[in-house]
């Protein structure tokens, strides 16, 4: 296989299904693409065979071949740090941008219960922060201590206070599961994410990739990231541009899953006004948050819990026991898709409460103080108002077809709210379902991505 | 370990509770940096449990808390508790401004702040300077070295 280089083969093995997109990067165009069951648990090759088969002939002619990867469960952190508020919360922001799940957070010394707890979650790995850069090193060191008696071999990134470094080199000697990286909170509110989410990468190729049983595609491809951190690539690569095109500016991106949702944010979102008082962890330019109970199959019970049924009701012109029984049919099925039109309202009304929820949690808060001096504004988080456009994927959302625009419209702050949503946004859709394809060919043909984003996702 | 020149200690700083005037802060910011501290400045409108939060991490040595407001006493009630709580017992604990409303006598107020656990207390009138040879008194006398 491989006779034309600018022929890219760009596949994604995903918990359901394997997903293939055949990319011409020269012309740029996307030339076909197809799906097929995921097979992780016997062998992950019979399932992209299936897919690559409904692709046609010239998938056979790709120089290149690119894959990411959630399958198993997807790359499953615990984020252990010193204080909650500061490094553990910093490494769970740097655990979620390199696309990780995060499966559990734990802060201060980690005892005996909690190291029971952290076997319990089976993590693929732990990253590890503690202390600023010269500060507090004797919780890290504990911590690492701890780590390296209680859970042998589960990967380890540390990225912790630099002052430690010597001494959690000589508790980790002889691992090579365990790499170090620059910290991930060198000061108080400065992160510094990068280093860690290399690293968190590195090990994924090197480590994780083969646990998972995905290696067996080492053959015929290059499983190059987790598939959230390549939609973050895309979404980032959009937002920015490439070279002397130019990006689509601060961004937002919603991918409403089956069982999660995950939100994407490029933007500084810092405080509209210089009479905003700004609190907490300052927040990377590229965020993402994931969140576990927010899905339209597999979690929707948790969503039907979360939201107001009478008034996804109302939007969906609808019963609330018309929505409940949707959504208790749909849980045990999550190959059940709307057939008729009240279903199809119901669905995507149920999406829209889903998608406000999650991109409401992604966003800041302005809460409004009452000091001797008068009122002021404290914000904590990002400030998305100033936002122009979001973009939403997914299968739902793909296949919502007109109803595309209603999903999104949950990512729009309503008047009054504290929650501070993007105020007046325009919607694309990824109807191609290309923002991790696109992630993957950002690496090689930036350009061409870029080219093709901006040629697909289509406004609504 | 290579032996290496003992780093400034660290300070937290910051103006307590619903407080946000700026610009204090940023002279004593300035002044505490100058002096060879490594200040961590947390701003204005800053809760108790932020700065024992900082505290924590770069293991700070000292906490300097301003008030100008006139709710200092309010804000700081249990300040040393929830230090002693979060097993920073020892750290220095300096509050300064405008502590209280109106013109109440200093020693008063100094008495009540001291009885509340803080080390040292400034009115009014103090200026940085006064607060930066307290701080390196301090330490000396509890041995920890000044960078320069």
């Amino acid at each position: 296989m491989g006779s034309s280089p600018s022929l890219y083969l760009l596949g994604d093995v995903g918990s359901t299904f394997t997903k293939l997109c055949l990319v011409d990067a020269g012309a740029p165009a996307v030339l076909a693409s197809a799906a097929a069951p995921t097979t992780v648990g016997t062998d992950v090759n019979a399932g992209f065979d299936a897919a690559l088969g409904r692709l046609g002939p010239r998938a056979r002619e790709a120089g290149r071949i690119l894959v990411s990867s959630s399958a198993a469960g997807g790359l499953r952190i615990a984020a252990v740090g010193l204080v909650p508020e500061l490094t553990m919360k910093a490494a769970r922001i740097a655990a979620l941008g390199a696309g990780g799940k995060v499966v559990g957070a734990f802060s201060f010394r980690l005892t005996a219960q909690d190291l029971a707890g952290l076997r319990e979650l089976r993590p693929d790995m732990i990253l590890l922060a503690g202390g600023t850069d010269g500060g507090d090193t004797e919780h890290i060191i504990h911590n690492a201590g701890a780590l390296a008696a209680g859970l042998p071999g589960v990967p380890v990134v540390a990225a912790g206070n630099r002052e430690a470094r010597e001494e959690l080199e000589r508790i980790f000697a002889g691992r090579p599961e365990v790499r170090f990286a620059a910290n991930v909170m060198p000061e108080v509110r400065r992160l510094d994410l990068d280093p860690a989410r290399a690293c968190i990468r590195e090990l994924f190729l090197e480590r994780i990739v083969a646990a998972k049983g995905l290696d067996r595609l080492r053959s015929r491809a290059e499983v190059v990231r987790p598939t959230p951190e390549a939609v973050l690539r895309a979404v980032a690569l959009l937002s920015r541009g490439h070279g002397g095109s130019p990006g689509l500016g601060e961004l937002l991106a919603v991918d409403v899953g089956g069982a999660t949702t995950d939100v994407y944010s490029c933007a500084e979102g810092r405080p509209s006004s210089p009479a905003v008082v700004l609190r907490g962890l300052p927040e990377p330019f590229e965020k993402r948050t994931v969140e576990a109970d927010i899905g339209m199959r597999h979690t929707i019970a948790h969503l039907l819990e979360q939201c107001d049924v009478e008034e996804v009701a109302r939007a969906a012109r609808a019963t609330a026991d018309e929505v409940r029984a949707w959504a208790g049919a749909v849980a045990g099925d999550p190959g059940h898709l709307p057939a008729s039109e009240r279903e199809h309202r119901i669905d995507a009304a149920l999406a829209a409460a889903g998608c406000r929820l999650a991109v409401a949690r992604h966003c800041g808060w302005l809460e409004e103080c009452y000091t001797p001096e008068g009122r002021v504004y404290v914000q904590e988080g990002k400030d998305l108002g100033p936002v122009r456009c979001v973009v939403g994927s997914g299968g739902p959302l793909a296949a919502g077809g007109p109803r595309a625009g209603e999903v999104l419209a949950g990512a729009r702050r309503a008047p009054g709210e504290s929650r501070l949503l993007p105020s007046a946004p325009e919607f694309l859709i990824d109807r191609r379902y290309l923002l991790w394809a696109m992630g993957l060919l950002a690496d090689h043909e930036p350009a061409a991505a870029l080219e093709l984003m901006k040629r697909h996702l289509e406004p609504c | 370990m290579s032996p290496s020149p003992a780093p400034p200690p660290t300070m937290i700083l910051g103006v307590i509770g619903a407080d946000c005037h700026a610009v204090g802060n940023k002279i004593l910011e300035l002044a505490f940096r100058e002096a060879g501290f490594n200040v961590v400045n947390l701003g204005v409108m800053v809760a108790q449990e932020e700065f024992i939060a900082a505290a924590i991490e770069t293991k700070a040595q000292a906490i300097v808390v301003s008030s100008l407001y006139g709710h200092g006493e309010m804000d700081c009630r249990g300040f040393r508790e929830r230090c002693v709580e979060a097993g920073l017992g020892r750290i220095l604990l300096y509050v300064g401004g405008n502590l209280v409303v109106g013109k109440a006598d200093f020693a008063g107020v100094e008495a009540k702040f001291r009885a509340m656990g803080f080390d040292r207390v400034f009115g009014p009138g103090s200026g940085p300077e006064h607060g930066i040879a307290a701080l390196r008194e301090d330490l000396a006398a509890r041995g920890a070295a000044l960078g320069q």
